[in-house]
This record gives C-alpha cells, structure tokens and sequence, in this order.
C-alpha cells in the first residue's frame, strides 16, 4: 500500500465546496460535503480536463464548470451528459485537524 | 427504404446526436434515424474556433459519440444526406435520390449557418468557419506572419483572431459597431476583452464598414468605407448565423427568425419538434419573450426536452440561457439575458475577475455576466444562474460584497 499524503488542513475547505490539490505532476480534488465528511478524486474532468475544482458543490454533486457535467464526488460515477467516463476516487481520512489522502501507484 | 415509421431527426450536430441518445434514454424502442450534412459523425463544435485551430498534434474531430455507441443504441446515422422535402400529410421525408422515408415524429435539428458577405462572394480568399472541414482550411492559413483579416467583432471572430494570434499570425479585426460583442455582452466585459485583443497585437477597429473585397493573386484588398485598403492571406467572414429554416418553412411551418416552437419545442405541425439553433421559443421566465440562442448547452438541452416531448412527456422548456467563450487565457460566461435588466451591480473576485449582476426594475436577477482567468466566474455565474431561475431578487448590497457567498443567497 502506498503513503499517505497531507493535502491541507480540514479547515481549508468549506463545507459543502472542493479545493484543488495538486502534486507531483497530478491534480486532485478534495472535497467536504455537507454532512462534514471528506472525499477526493481525480482533478480533472473527464469530459474535456477542465479544473473541477473551480466547479460547484451541491450535496453530493460536483459540477464541472465549463460544460456543467456532473459526477458524485463520492463514488466517482458520471451523471449523464455530456461526462459518460466516471472519476477516479480516492481513500481518503482526517487526523488531528489534517486532511490525508491515499494515491496508490 | 423501410415501410415502419420511427423518430427522424433531421441535422446531426449537438443538438440532434442528443436527442437521439435521449429517446434511447426515455426507453423508446422504435426506429430512430438520425441524418446528417456532413459525412462526419456527430461532433463537437465549440473547439472549431479554439483548440482545433491551435493544438498542436493533427487536429481531430471531438465526436460526441462513437459508431459503436450508436450501434449499440441502434440509432441509424445516416450522412452526407440532404433532406429536400417534408411531405406532412403523408408524414414522410424526401431524399435528393428519390428515394423517401416516414416518420411517426420528426425533430428539426438544422442549426444554424453563417451569414454570409455579398462583398466577398467573388473573393477565393474568403473563408467562413461553420464545419470541422472549414475549420482545418482556415487552420491551415494560421501560420506565423500571416495576414489575416477577420470581418466580424462578434464571438467566432474574436475566438479566431484570440486562435490566429497564438500561431504567429497578424490579425485585424473590422466591426462596424462602435464596439465588439454588442450583443449579449455588457460593454464592460466588451472593454476587457477587447483591451485583450489590443495588448496580443490585434488590430481592433470598429465602427469601420467595408466597401471592397477583391482577389490580386495570393491575397485579397480590402476597401474600407473610409478610402483606406488593406491587404490579407486570408480574410474570415464572422457576421452572424442565420437558422437553417428553408425545409420548414417549405412545409408551410410557421418561421420567422427561426422555426416557431412553444414552450414544449413543437412547431405548428404537433407531429413535428424543432430545436436548437434553428428555433425560436418562448422564455417563461422573461414573460414569453421569444428568443433564438445560438449555444451549445442550449442546443444539447433542447435536443433531450423535444426527444422527451416527441415520447409524450409535454414538459416546458425552462432552462436559463447561458453560454461561455474562451480567449486567450480569459474565461466569459453569461447566464440570463442582460439586456432584460436595468440596474447594474458588479462585484469584483479578485485576479481581475469580475461579475455583473443585472436587476430588472422590479428587483428580479435577470443576467450575471462574469469574465476572468481561467473559469474563475463559473462557480458564481452558475450560482447565478440558479438565483435567476427562481426568479430571485437579492439585495444589491449583497451581490457587490465578494465576501456574502452566493450560495447563502440560494438558501433565502
């Protein structure tokens, strides 16, 4: 299993709203929904890589903000037109106040 | 052809390819043909005037779906095919060839095509971006120190000449307005983008008409009003688009600027639907007004409502129009319809970014038009959008301060 890696603090994002992470060359999206927990995914659509991060949280909804197309940000599964290819998601977890992902290999 | 009638959609750009997934969607299980102009496969067309003029690699067609996706929804996509007559009594389609092809509900998905310059109808170096395959001819003329002259301050001018510049060409730029984008955009965001132009060398010059377009060799002369001449490789004409209406109007349609639909996409024939482009509709929310919008989420929008009202579903359409454009790193997006408005109020995002909200006299968020780097208006515009769907009417205090959050604004 790989790290765990800091993203930010869990202070660093409102809830029901997403921050953009990137590192090592990739880019990632955090989110905190409005039940207070914690998820990521992959930071780009997979529409056209547009920045989701810039995009709108409703409930479980992020909404890309060029072409409004929708995943949950929760399972990764795209919501219909014009996204068809779901994100990718990752473990995620909260520890003293820190927001720690997982990326894998 | 076949003697079993299904759902025909004339026009496989956005608007029709979505239409016909939709009827898949909404579970319809009879035929479902879908006939195209262009011998491509249904695409995209926004990246025309932007990514496929600059991108590096071979530039390639964004289809929205592949050939196996429509086997699979057994949708028939037929191309290269001209429909010359719309038979309504006997509910049936003509071909160039002769041949024919019934319909039980038949959708209008035309579109809508450039305006075209009776100056630059003797000219071989004009040139006008409507298909993929226009696009790879002006693509081609984009080569660094090119002179290109683009008549036309509107959207698909200002995209090429914003495309044109980042491949090294010279670009002017001739509108005869007083200034770019006057229609649907305020003139304080016209003001950004063209400052824009201006600062990545494009020659802007409005209120100019033209009086001249002739060929001398390799390049074309350009008269203007004022006396002067200009010459130019290559000059692209963005004067507009005009709704694809002949078919409709041949059938005896009811068609104006654009195929008449009411709310529910259905022109004056029940059997038949149009939207997109080509039609022209009603908006509830600004009191009926009818309105064409030339968009691509509108035209993906309306092609899923009519394929839902084609099954019986009789749902309006009430979406807010909104569209966006890109140009250099600058992001626009407009949601409503800011001429609806009186009263102005801006709040400002930081990193130059702003957004103008516009209230009608009642108090009512009519518009939000927002430009800034990248999409830093989008999460604001589209909170806007929904704001103007419910026909909110937020204090003005409210919408000028950055820190109240447009959200909290949707809970009240």
């Amino acid at each position: 299993m790989s790290d765990w890696i800091e993203a930010c603090a869990a202070d660093d994002i409102d809830e029901e709203d997403v921050i953009r992470f990137d590192h090592e060359g990739r880019t990632f999206a955090i989110y905190r929904s409005p039940d207070d927990e914690f998820f990521a995914t992959d930071g780009l659509c997979t529409h056209e890589h547009i920045h989701l991060a810039d995009g709108l949280v409703m409930d479980d909804i992020i909404e890309c903000p060029k072409h409004n197309g929708r995943f949950s940000y929760k399972t990764g599964q795209a919501k219909g037109a014009p996204v068809c290819v779901n994100l990718k998601t990752y473990p995620i977890r909260v520890e003293a106040g820190k927001v720690l992902i997982q990326l894998g290999q | 052809m076949t003697v079993t009638s299904g759902m025909v959609i004339i026009g496989a750009g956005e608007c029709g390819a979505r239409a016909a997934f939709a009827l898949r969607e909404n579970g319809y299980e009879g035929l479902v043909t879908l006939i195209g102009a262009e011998k491509h496969l249904p695409y995209e067309r926004p990246p025309l005037s932007k990514d496929i003029m600059v991108c590096e690699d071979h530039p390639v067609a964004r289809t929205i779906a592949a050939q196996e996706y429509f086997d699979e929804k057994a949708i028939q996509f037929i191309a290269e095919t001209t429909v010359t007559h719309i038979d309504r009594r006997a509910k049936q389609l003509a071909f160039a060839d002769g041949q024919s092809l019934p319909y039980e509900k038949l959708l209008l998905a035309t579109g809508a095509i450039p305006r075209t310059l009776p100056l630059a109808a003797e000219s071989r170096h004009c040139a006008y971006l409507r298909s993929f395959d226009d696009a790879l001819t002006i693509r081609a003329r984009f080569r660094p120190g090119a002179r290109i002259v683009i008549v036309g301050g509107g959207f698909i001018g200002l995209e090429l000449a914003a495309s044109a510049r980042k491949r090294g060409a010279e670009v002017t730029v001739l509108e005869t307005q007083a200034r770019v984008l006057m229609r649907g955009v305020p003139e304080e965001i016209a003001e950004t983008i063209a400052a824009r132009h201006r600062q990545e060398g494009v020659q802007l010059r409005c209120g100019i008409g033209i009086s001249a377009i002739r060929d001398s060799g390799a390049s074309a002369t350009i008269g203007l009003a004022n006396g002067e001449t200009i010459h130019a490789d290559l000059v692209i004409i963005g004067i507009g688009a005009v709704p694809v209406t002949a078919l409709a109007e041949a059938a005896g349609l009811e068609t104006g600027n654009g195929i008449f639909v009411n709310e529910y996409l259905q022109t004056s024939d029940p059997d038949i639907f149009a939207a997109g482009d080509c039609c022209i509709f009603p908006l509830a929310l600004y009191g009926g007004r009818r309105v064409r919008l030339e968009a691509w989420r509108n035209a993906q929008e309306q092609g899923t409502l009519a394929a839902r009202n084609m099954l019986g579903f009789a749902e309006p359409h009430l979406s807010v129009p909104w569209f966006w454009s890109d140009q250099y790193e600058l992001g626009l997006q407009v949601a409503g319809l800011p001429d609806e408005g009186t009263l102005t109020i801006r709040r400002d995002l930081g990193d130059g970014a702003f957004i103008l909200f516009h209230l009608a006299a009642d108090g009512r968020l009519v518009a939000a038009s927002g430009i800034g780097p990248g999409n830093a208006v989008a999460r604001d515009i589209r909170l806007a959008e929904m704001l103007i769907a419910r026909s909110a009417c937020p204090a003005a205090t409210q919408l000028a301060a950055p820190d109240v959050k447009l959200k909290s604004l949707l809970a009240a």
